[in-house]
């Protein structure tokens, strides 16, 4: 087993300077994950579960605490790595996941879905007819390819997020709640789609509302509740 | 936790432009305080602010407008080396002319009102030394089409078109040449909401197709959350915070961006 | 020895008018403009008793340069016999005690307005021309600090715009007389009003250009054999008036600049610009022995 992730005293709070006050989010948090490794992450709201995941991805500001990643580059600390690193890896290597699309103003859906595979430098061709074969499998009605997203429901919307999130196999994939809202099939689409990156050495790392959606994917889970500390349980015990 | 500027690298990536510590005052008013950036290749830098943070001087130092007390600006192009800012005043034209474009909030500053649309982007063709008639004309009527300008209107004066029309034609003026570096100070302000969402739309297709490096200058953060990759807060001419986009708009350090980013609607 | 055998005794004027001082200095700004072809040179310019803006730049450099052997020949727009070509004629010859022609060939020093004559010049001749406005730039930069700089990075770009803007307006290049012209390949200058037709007689002449501006205080220079290439884009030739197929009524002479005489039907006749060589063309008719000198148009076309 490779090593993909190794997390050493994360602590995250947040100064709210007009309140004068900070709020902690989660102290000392200690993992390593392994390539193929599924981690579920779990607690009450408002345990910093998605919390979580953005210090990872470097949306959030950590206190201190190490976060080594284990790169195609080399290895470096997420916490301290410099942005145009940071830029690259999640370009890459590393990615999020969430239940929202940021659709831009007439940029078509299967345009959308492709950008990722453009940007790691696939040929347009190419890039378009994966993102169309996703688009497909997570259930978007062909008539709506070239539409603009913007104009799409909730629901559409998030399948075509799903799609541009997960047509690229990444090192390290963050999910935060991405089964939240959606239906059966497009479901379905997303634990086959994760099951085969899992499979094909994708590290995850995830918040699901309803864990037993990926039950089957799940290796290990951390419970972020405080007062009580962090500790790892294995999947046989019920979640 | 701060990232230092001396930051572990993974990858030896080759930043396109580089300021260190730029100062400059005007009389008893220190307009910028040792600011410092770093924009790499394809990247857009956005810099936020309110009005007289000196944002806005900044970046006419990156276009060379204007010369710092002190500090250093390079640019890694084949043709220029060593700090822009003691270049003399012909070849800070030259590379302006060639690699630099810019689009300023006030059309006035940088378009002929009463000459062409395509007559202005022309000029910058012929500043690089372009004397076909025909090729210039083509060449124009490609930027301008690149920036959505309505191409039958083409040799309107930009006096007689809509403000967001003539920030197309600034836009095609400046790409015209394929910059390697674009400069934006304020593009949208002072636009309607419609139609400033016409323009970001534009620029940022722009940016994806072409791989543009950009510097953009507003006080709007909508806009720079919309363009940039990366964000510098200035206040009172000095840099408060820098960062990933998301991070500062999602998770603001400093007393000062919290309040911008709260302020937002 | 007494003092009245040192000095000159008193005159009411400097020879040529213009006093030593104001002489040397023209020279000085001659030579220089010389040295650097097409680039303006200021300088004082006196008062003369002409009025500013009807050639007293030109007089003052005809002023500087002629001498009692010195043969002048003065045209306006072509013509010997206008008031203001007379008038001027008469008082350099008074002023200098030089003798004054109008054939071209005779001629030491043409002073000129407008016009450059038909028949070419000699290595031996000057021309002057007066010219209204020396700045190039100024329909595209009406601040001369920023022209000046403008000329020192050459920067001529918004010179080709100027072009540009009329081919889209207008379909063609409209700028018919002061045609911008670059000189030796680093200056642009105005040739003074001539029409375009005679710009291409200053390219690799084999005499000396001097243009004056008195109300402006400029001069500049075209050196022999120096080149003269108007602005124009690479694929839009350079066009003169068509006046190659036209015929003068007067003196019947063909394929050179013509002043257009508007007649009562509404039809144009048309007659010779350059006067001279009109008069010479009768006589020749005439069967008069005359000494027509090579022309730099021939049957319309430039040679």
């Amino acid at each position: 087993m490779t090593k993909v992730l190794e997390v050493q005293s994360l602590t995250k709070g947040f100064t709210m300077h007009h309140l004068g006050s900070t709020l902690a989010a989660f102290e000392q948090i200690s993992f390593d994950l392994q390539a193929g490794e599924f981690l579920l992450l779990k607690g009450q709201n408002g345990a910093g579960k998605s919390t979580l995941l953005r210090t990872l991805y470097r949306s959030y500001v950590a206190q201190s605490g190490q976060v080594i990643f284990h790169s195609r580059h080399g290895t470096i600390d997420l916490l301290r790595a410099a942005e145009v690193d940071i830029s690259l890896l999640r370009r890459e290597e590393i990615g999020f996941v969430t239940q929202f699309l940021l659709a831009r103003p007439r940029v078509t859906a299967e345009a959308l879905v492709a950008e990722p595979l453009r940007m790691a430098g696939h040929s347009a061709p190419d890039a378009l007819a994966e993102a169309r074969k996703w688009l497909a499998e997570f259930g978007v009605k062909q008539s709506l390819w070239r539409a603009y997203p913007t104009t799409f429901s909730g629901g559409e919307q998030q399948k075509v997020n799903l799609a541009r999130a997960l047509i690229l196999p990444q090192k390290l994939l963050l999910l935060d709640e991405p089964t939240a809202s959606l239906d059966s099939q497009a479901r379905a689409a997303l634990v086959a789609r994760l099951a085969e990156l899992k499979a094909a050495g994708t590290a995850m790392i995830g918040v699901f509302h309803h864990p037993g959606d990926v039950a089957d994917l799940i290796d290990r889970v951390i419970d972020l509740t405080p007062e009580t500390t962090p500790d790892e349980e294995r999947n046989d015990v019920v979640v | 936790m701060t990232i230092a500027l001396d930051a572990p690298r993974l990858v030896q990536a080759q930043p396109l432009l580089t300021a260190q510590n730029v100062s400059k005052s005007y009389g008893d008013v220190q307009a910028v305080r040792d600011v410092s950036a770093e924009v790499f290749p394809g990247e857009v830098l956005g810099i936020v602010g309110e009005s007289g943070s000196g944002k806005s001087t900044f970046l006419r130092m990156l276009n060379l407008e204007e010369t710092p007390d002190t500090g250093t600006y390079t640019l890694d192009l084949p043709e220029v080396e060593g700090n822009l800012f003691e270049l003399d005043r012909f070849a800070r034209r030259m590379l302006c002319a060639k690699r630099i474009g810019i689009v300023y909030q006030n059309p006035h500053l940088g378009l002929l009102m009463n000459h062409s649309s395509s007559g202005n982007v022309a000029e910058r063709l012929l500043v690089a030394g372009e004397r076909r008639f025909t090729e210039l004309r083509e060449r124009a009527s490609e930027a301008l089409q690149a920036s959505e300008f309505p191409l039958e209107r083409l040799d309107a004066p930009p006096i007689e078109l809509s403000g967001g029309m003539q920030q197309r034609v600034q836009l095609a003026k400046a790409i015209a040449l394929e910059p390697a570096l674009l400069l934006l100070d304020e593009p949208t302000t002072g636009l309607d909401v419609s139609v400033q969402a016409l323009v970001l739309d534009t620029l940022k297709r722009l940016q994806q197709d072409r791989n543009i490096t950009m510097v953009i200058v507003s006080h709007d953060l909508g806009v720079i959350r919309t363009l940039a990759d990366r964000v510098m807060v200035m206040r009172r001419g000095a840099v408060v915070e820098a960062g990933l986009a998301d991070q500062i708009f999602q998770d603001p350090q400093h007393a000062y961006t919290q309040q911008l980013v709260h302020a937002k609607l | 020895m007494s003092l009245s055998s040192l000095t000159k005794d008193w005159e009411p004027m400097s020879y040529g008018f213009l006093d030593a001082s104001a002489k040397r200095e023209i020279r000085r700004k001659m030579l220089k403009a010389v040295a650097v072809p097409g680039c303006q040179m200021p300088y004082a310019s006196r008062e003369v008793p002409m009025a500013r803006g009807w050639g007293t730049g030109g007089l003052q450099v005809s002023l500087t340069l002629v001498n009692p052997k010195t043969t002048v020949k003065v045209i306006d727009q072509g013509a010997d016999d206008s008031v203001n070509a007379a008038s001027i004629r008469r008082f350099l010859a008074r002023v200098s005690g030089a003798p004054t022609t109008l054939d071209t060939l005779e001629a030491d020093l043409i002073q000129s307005r407008h016009r450059i004559p038909e028949e070419k010049l000699r290595a031996d001749q000057v021309l002057v021309l007066q010219v209204p406005n020396p700045e190039p730039l100024r329909p595209v930069q009406p601040n001369m600090s920023i022209a000046r700089q403008m000329h020192a990075d050459a920067d001529y770009g918004r010179m080709w715009l100027q072009l540009y803007e009329q081919i889209v307006r207008s379909g063609r290049v409209m700028q018919g007389a002061s045609y911008p012209s670059l000189v030796n390949g680093r200056h642009v200058m105005t040739p003074s009003p001539i029409p375009r037709w005679d710009v291409p007689k200053l390219h690799m002449a084999e005499h000396l250009t001097i243009l004056s501006a008195g109300r402006e205080k400029r001069l500049h220079a075209v050196p022999p054999f120096t080149r003269v290439e108007p602005l124009v884009f690479d694929d839009v030739p350079y066009k003169v008036e068509e006046h190659g197929e036209l015929i003068c009524g007067r003196s019947g002479a063909k394929g050179f600049f013509m002043n257009e005489i508007p007649q009562d039907d509404g039809t144009s006749t048309y007659e010779i610009s350059d006067s001279d060589y009109g008069v010479k063309t009768i006589r020749q008719a005439e069967g008069a022995q005359v000494h027509l000198g090579e022309t730099w148009y021939k049957n319309g076309e430039l040679s």
